[in-house]
């Protein structure tokens, strides 16, 4: 059996400065969208967009995910999607509940 | 278990024979230390409690009838004039960067065996933890003062109080288990026990610099939570 790798990952610091950058750059474009004050479909789609590289970045470059064999990629990730399944079956869930609020909750107005 | 002689296998019996069953030479991570393969599906786990988190939180938001309090005016901050929308969360969320960028540099220097800069990486990350939380117990006491609570508050549908304290306060615990594990390990790492291979007290595995890989692994976690916090939670 061959024993675990000792060195470890070793990766030229250089990445890590880069992937640090874009961080801070990323972040600031997020916050950005909420002080100009950018609203609708824009807002939510830039939030997203930033969201998922920042989330994509930490994990691959500095989680370390872009050089882990394939068997730890999906156990850790493929899971996750349960999270995607969930997520739809509660917007529908929400979308009912808010729907029968109105017809049964809010007064009718005077 | 390293007495197996052909044909004729000694295996232990009852508990003890279940933990060794199961724990027998077969590794489906290859290349990758126990550890490290262990954090990542603690990692997992915790990503399931803090996607119900924010699950929750987005059911209640789409499910209430009462308008959403204004979460950017309400997380304004005046540094000495006009109050700026959102800053406090902003430069929270640049400290986390920041402490994230500082273990990467921790976890480099480690596997270097450049103890002294390892040390100091990890004493600035936990320095950053730190004032993160801090910044947050800031936070929560602005809200509880303005009358935020669990149950209800001023500002509009009262799922608000309760999705903000559950949230943030489970993140802010998140943070400071690992300040705690940073001084820790930082000790250790002073103290050479990584070094000299230094059996730990719990597991009485040998120390590696690997621990601090691992532990990069779980603040870094840290920082990915915050990262979906901020995007639906603070900006949405």
């Amino acid at each position: 059996m061959t024993e675990a790798h000792v060195e470890g990952q070793q990766h030229p610091l250089g990445v890590y400065i880069k992937v640090w950058a874009w961080l801070f750059v990323l972040s600031a474009f997020s916050y950005m969208v909420d002080y100009y004050d950018v609203q609708g479909y824009l807002r939510w789609t830039l939030i997203l967009i930033f969201m998922i590289l920042k989330a994509g970045l930490i994990i691959a470059i500095f989680m370390h995910m872009a050089w882990e064999r394939l068997a730890l990629v999906y156990a850790v990730g493929v899971p996750v999607l349960a999270v995607l399944v969930f997520t739809f079956l509660m917007t529908h869930e929400a979308d009912y509940t808010f729907d029968t609020r109105g017809t049964f909750f809010v007064e009718s107005a005077p | 278990m390293s007495e197996s002689t052909p044909g004729a296998i000694m295996r232990p019996d009852g508990v003890e024979g279940v933990i060794a069953d199961w724990s027998s030479d077969q590794r489906a991570f290859k290349k990758v230390p126990w550890g490290k393969a262990m954090m990542w599906i603690f990692l997992l786990s915790d990503t399931f409690i803090f996607g119900c988190f924010l699950l929750s939180y987005m059911t209640v938001r789409m499910s209430t009838t009462v308008p959403w309090p204004p979460v950017s005016d309400i997380f304004a901050l005046s540094l000495g004039g006009e109050p700026i929308p959102l800053i406090l969360i902003a430069i929270m969320t640049f400290v986390l960067i920041t402490s994230s960028g500082t273990m990467v540099l921790a976890v480099n220097y480690g596997y270097r065996r450049d103890r002294a800069k390892t040390v100091l990486y990890l004493i600035i990350t936990a320095i950053f933890g730190a004032t993160f939380v801090g910044m947050q117990a800031f936070e929560w006491t602005k809200l509880i003062m303005d009358g935020v609570r669990p149950w209800g508050n001023p500002f509009g549908a009262a799922q608000f109080g309760s999705s903000f304290f559950m949230i943030t306060g489970f993140h802010g615990f998140h943070v400071s288990v690992g300040v705690l594990f940073l001084i820790l390990i930082a000790r250790k790492v002073w103290k050479g026990e990584f070094d000299n291979e230094t059996r730990g007290f719990f597991t009485s595995q040998k120390g590696r610099y690997e621990i601090v890989e691992t532990l990069g692994l779980y603040w870094h976690f840290v920082d990915l939570v915050w990262v979906f916090i901020f995007a639906f939670f603070y900006l949405w």
